[in-house]
């Protein structure tokens, strides 16, 4: 089963009060994963700067991690982008920020464009913060995609690195799919179509499962759980219900201009983070 | 979910009892659908043809179950308008072009078009529907055709007319006020006696009747003529050779004009709400808990307009009283709908000349009271109940509708609906920037089998629809749990329908709950009731009335528990035959064991719905079994239950006991085992006591005599054969047990 160990892992960061906590969340997922890390800072290369990130970075140096500071001055969106594609990283971590009085979540517009056009996977992080927190129940997409596969192997690896209790796999039955009920007659017969597409959804899900390799799914409880909602947003939705630690999902279809014009899948995660996303490219 | 049954069978079985209904209903269609057509000023003749249209063709085409069609009260205002402007042909036409949108509802699935309204700016629009009927019809009730401009006028000039009564020289016309005032009474007094022979014939049939009765007297009795004014009797019936020669032609003239379209998105708004809120209600009344195809009806109900106005017909649309009498007296499908289309028929070719003997005064009366109903001030209070808001909203919309017209009326009421909600939350983004995310998610747990929805941002009048779709895609025997805490405003009109769903929940075995509303009571951003679920029954005071004073004795000397607050928790009622078509309200004075095995209690129900409503409060006796017994009802045989046989109600005799078989009505599903379980003793102990009304559900007993509120002794005699019946039932159930 392909799943694509992050070799490389990328955080852009700039002097703002969360720093300190960007550095931490991604220094930690570097040792997890045994990955490098790379620093992006958008401006010039100055030695005081990189004094103040090496200070910050210095304890997971000394446990041995391989961090690099990059300076790529330019455009924000242009220079992350750029940065990714010649340091081949493969996972680009990303910041959220919070709606005023609310403990609303959303995607600002840069980090929002890089989520579109980049070619690596990314994380969303909603709260980064200087001790760790565990990350206990991951929430995970099963729809019927060719990425999904990819995506639950890629679950189940960060999972293991991340010592997470238990995954659900949440296959979104749409309503299109099930047809409109109106009255008895055809709510008889859209609940036992529902009941068979629950058993396909379920039997595709398995058949990922079965393929995944045995010492990621140790310990872990595996859990799948068909929902009804919009596809793509209702995912969020349930992992905000369920307090899920880690949503992580397909990332979109390269969308053209009418996509783009009606938002759907990731869009919505976007503008509404239920909780930290990774989006597996 | 129900097995299919033998389809062809069991309609033929259950023909009897719908025809019979149908009957009942025709009774009360026809007086309602010549008032409803002579208010619009229309010929009296095409409410009785939208009856006939409709009847025949939703019954044929329609997707719901007990329903009855016909000219509606919620249009009376809407076609006097296009009637006034348009002319009767250009109506006529008007008419037929709603028919054809209506139809097109249907098919682009909209049949939740009525959702799209706060609750409480239908019921402003209802009320100034009524209004506009009240008062227009009451001076014609009291003798004084008025013409007058606007609707408003007339309500102004309602204590002159009042005052004028007392003025008439003419002898004529004080007798059409007499004869439209005791009509009033008729209607208003119906429904407060219990009388079995008096409910036979609904009060609207009670009006005619007498009415013709009364005339028939003058001219062959006394050889006078009537006393009642000419002008004031109803004129212009035509006989069914003439209706059929003399069919208007829909004059198509106007269809470019601005009138013209203003009337037929008038007639349709109107049409389509009330036919899909009485469809809603109809369904929670419906004994065998079906649901009901909305878009199939409404493209039926278009059809049936389209049909109806080529044939000189108002409006077809679902009405509610009707319906409800409809249940009530026993209807299962379409064909009741039929059969009262079938009926009118059958009057109208046998009885036309004696419809003219009708005074006008009479038939108002009994719209005077439909508008009555609609506008009543128990509406106002219980809107106010809810909340000073809903009443800004409710008196907006009226205002609206009373001087402009019902369509800005509506349009009015969903805009201070909204306004509101943003003054509320002190905020327009929260409606904006949410209002097209798909804010509903639902899925069922997989360990327990419970539906889990979760409402996120808002859920209001905007996109309750959202909500419902979820709702509607769950079995009703099913458990729910609807989850707000992520929703940070909930309005009145989705509390209202979701306490709506929660009923039929109930009613059907299942568990509808919502939580996550607490915090928004404590959260001091969202002060107003608009979330609250159902708005409390008002606590009664502490001071005890004497009667439930000796309660609190007898509860005491019986070693038993008494409660005087009325609880609405009366789920174990649901499985008694008895209340299948009634809709209980609630029960108080309580008196009970600690297991609740044994319980008395004061009951307040009510039959049918809106004019057709009684309320009904009584006092009964629960005892719950230890055996199971055969499901039965027994009660008195009287007048009612021998009419039953012709309608196919099978009564069970006992084959020892002609006497017992001759004095008690008993039915239940299971012949065999419920003649074998009344055996000597059981009879024996039946025939010496007082009759009793007597149901079984298989585990439990109903016991009631009366249908009013017993007195202390009565009270006492109850609790007292209840005890003893339980004991006899026990010894039987254990002689069963030793035979077998």
């Amino acid at each position: 089963m392909e799943y694509k160990k992050f070799q490389t892992i990328g955080i852009g960061v700039t002097f703002s009060p969360n720093l300190k906590a960007n550095i931490y969340e991604a220094s930690r997922l570097a040792m997890l994963f045994g990955s490098k890390l790379l620093l992006i800072h958008v401006g010039n290369f100055s030695e005081e700067k990189r004094a103040k990130f090496e200070t910050i970075l210095q304890p997971f140096i000394i446990d041995g991690l391989d961090a690099k500071i990059v300076f790529q001055p330019g455009n924000p969106v242009e220079a992350i982008l750029e940065a990714v594609s010649r340091n081949n990283i493969d996972l680009l971590i990303l910041g959220a920020l919070q709606r005023e009085n609310f403990l609303k979540y959303y995607v600002g517009s840069i980090a929002r464009k890089i989520t579109r056009k980049a070619t690596c996977s990314i994380m969303l992080l909603i709260n980064p913060s200087i001790e760790r927190i565990v990350c206990k129940h991951i929430v995970v997409n099963g729809l019927e995609d060719v990425k999904t596969q990819k995506t639950i192997a890629n679950a189940f690896f960060v999972g293991h690195a991340l010592k997470s209790e238990k995954i659900t796999i949440v296959e979104e039955i749409s309503h299109d799919e099930v047809g409109t009920v109106e009255d008895t007659k055809t709510l008889r017969k859209t609940n036992l179509l529902k009941e068979r597409l629950r058993r396909r959804e379920d039997t595709r899900v398995q058949k990922i499962l079965a393929q995944l390799p045995e010492h990621h799914k140790e310990k872990i409880k595996i859990a799948t759980q068909p929902i009804f909602g919009k596809r793509g947003y209702s995912i969020g939705h349930y992992a905000k219900v369920v307090r899920a630690d880690l949503l992580i999902m397909n990332a979109a279809t390269k969308g053209n201009f009418l996509d783009r014009l009606f938002p759907h899948d990731i869009e919505h995660i976007l503008t509404e983070l239920p909780t930290d996303v990774l989006i597996i490219q | 979910m129900s097995p299919k049954r033998n389809n062809i069978s069991s309609f033929i079985a259950k023909l009897p009892h719908n025809l019979f209904s149908g009957f009942v209903v025709s009774l009360i269609a026809l007086p309602l659908g010549l008032g409803l057509a002579m208010a619009s000023e229309a010929p009296p003749i095409s409410g009785i043809i939208a009856a006939v249209v409709g009847g025949i063709m939703v019954s044929i085409l329609g997707g719901s179950h007990v329903t009855i069609s016909g000219p509606g009260n919620g249009l009376v205002g809407v076609l006097l308008v296009a009637i006034t402007t348009l002319g009767i042909e250009g109506a006529y036409a008007a008419i037929i072009c709603s028919g054809v949108l209506l139809m097109l509802l249907g098919f682009l699935k909209m049949g939740k078009l009525a959702d799209f309204f706060p609750s409480s700016a239908i019921q402003g629009m209802l009320a100034a529907i009524g209004l506009i009927i009240l008062g227009k019809q009451f001076h014609i009730m009291l003798g004084n055709k008025l013409s007058l401009d606007g609707s408003f006028d007339y309500l102004l000039e309602m204590p002159n007319t009042i005052i004028g009564v007392f003025k008439y020289t003419e002898p004529g016309l004080t007798f059409a006020a007499i004869a439209g005032v005791s009509s009033l009474a008729i209607m208003v007094l119906y429904s407060k006696i219990r009388n079995k022979f008096l409910q036979l014939v609904p009060a609207p049939m009670w009006i005619v009747l007498i009415a013709i009765g009364i005339s028939y007297y003058y001219e062959l009795v006394l050889q006078q003529p009537n006393p009642v004014s000419p002008q004031y009797m109803i004129q212009g019936i035509p006989s069914a050779t003439q209706i059929v020669e003399e069919i208007p032609t829909p004059s198509f003239s106007g269809i470019g004009s601005l009138a013209f379209w203003t009337s037929v998105f008038a007639l349709t708004l109107v049409a389509s709400i009330e036919s899909l809120l009485s469809i809603k209600a109809v369904d929670k009344l419906d004994p065998q808990k079906r649901r009901s195809n909305v878009n199939k009806d409404l493209k039926a109900l278009g059809l049936a307009t389209i049909g109806s106005g080529f044939l000189g017909g108002l409006n077809v649309v679902t009405v509610i009283a009707r319906s409800s009498v409809n249940v009530n007296n026993g209807a299962s499908n379409r064909s009741s709908n039929f059969a009262h289309a079938s009926f009118l028929v059958i009057f109208i070719v046998l009885f036309s000349t004696q419809l003219t003997r009708i005074p006008l005064p009479a038939l108002m009366a009994i719209l005077v009271y439909t508008g009555y109903k609609l506008a009543s001030p128990r509406i106002v209070s219980k809107i106010f109940s809810v909340g000073k808001e809903q009443l800004l909203i409710f008196f907006t919309t009226l205002f609206f509708t009373l001087f402009i017209d019902i369509i800005t009326g509506i349009v009015a009421g969903v805009v201070i609906t909204f306004l509101i909600h943003i003054a509320i939350n002190k905020s327009v983004s929260i409606f904006f920037r949410n209002v097209l995310k798909p804010n509903v998610l639902m899925f069922q747990e997989k360990e327990t089998g419970v539906y889990y929805i979760s409402v996120k941002h808002f859920c209001t009048f905007l996109n309750f629809y959202k909500l419902k779709q979820k709702l509607e895609d769950i079995p009703e025997d099913k458990d729910v749990v609807l989850d707000f805490s992520m929703c940070q405003f909930v309005d009145h009109t989705v509390m209202e329908n979701l306490s709506g769903y929660q009923e039929i929940f109930t009613k059907r075995d299942g568990h509808f709950e919502v939580i996550g509303l607490d915090l928004h009571g404590t959260d001091s951003e969202h002060p107003f009731a608009l979330r609250r679920l159902i708005p409390g029954l008002s606590k009664r005071g502490n001071a005890l009335t004497k009667r439930q004073l000796t309660l609190f004795e007898i509860a005491k000397d019986f070693s038993l528990e008494y409660e005087s607050e009325r609880t609405t928790d009366t789920h174990f009622l649901d499985s008694f035959r008895y209340f299948r078509t009634k809709k209980i309200e609630g029960i108080y004075n309580r008196i009970f064991n600690s297991e609740k095995s044994f319980r008395l209690f004061d009951i307040n129900f009510s039959e049918g719905e809106f004019i057709a409503k009684e309320d009904v409060k009584t006092t009964m006796l629960y005892v719950k079994l230890n055996a199971s017994i055969p499901k039965f009802t027994l009660d008195r045989e009287g007048f009612i239950e021998k009419m039953g046989h012709l309608a196919g109600f099978h009564d069970i005799n006992i084959d020892k006991h002609p006497l017992f078989s001759k004095h008690f009505y008993l039915v239940g599903p299971d012949k065999y085992a419920i003649a074998a379980f009344f055996d000597d003793n059981l009879i024996r102990f039946l025939e010496c006591n007082p009759y009793y009304h007597i149901e079984s559900n298989g585990s439990s007993l109903l016991i009631f005599s009366k249908e009013r509120v017993a007195g202390i002794k009565e009270v006492i005699a109850l609790s007292d054969f209840g005890k003893r019946l339980r004991e006899v039932l026990e010894i039987e159930v254990n002689e069963i047990a030793l035979q077998n």
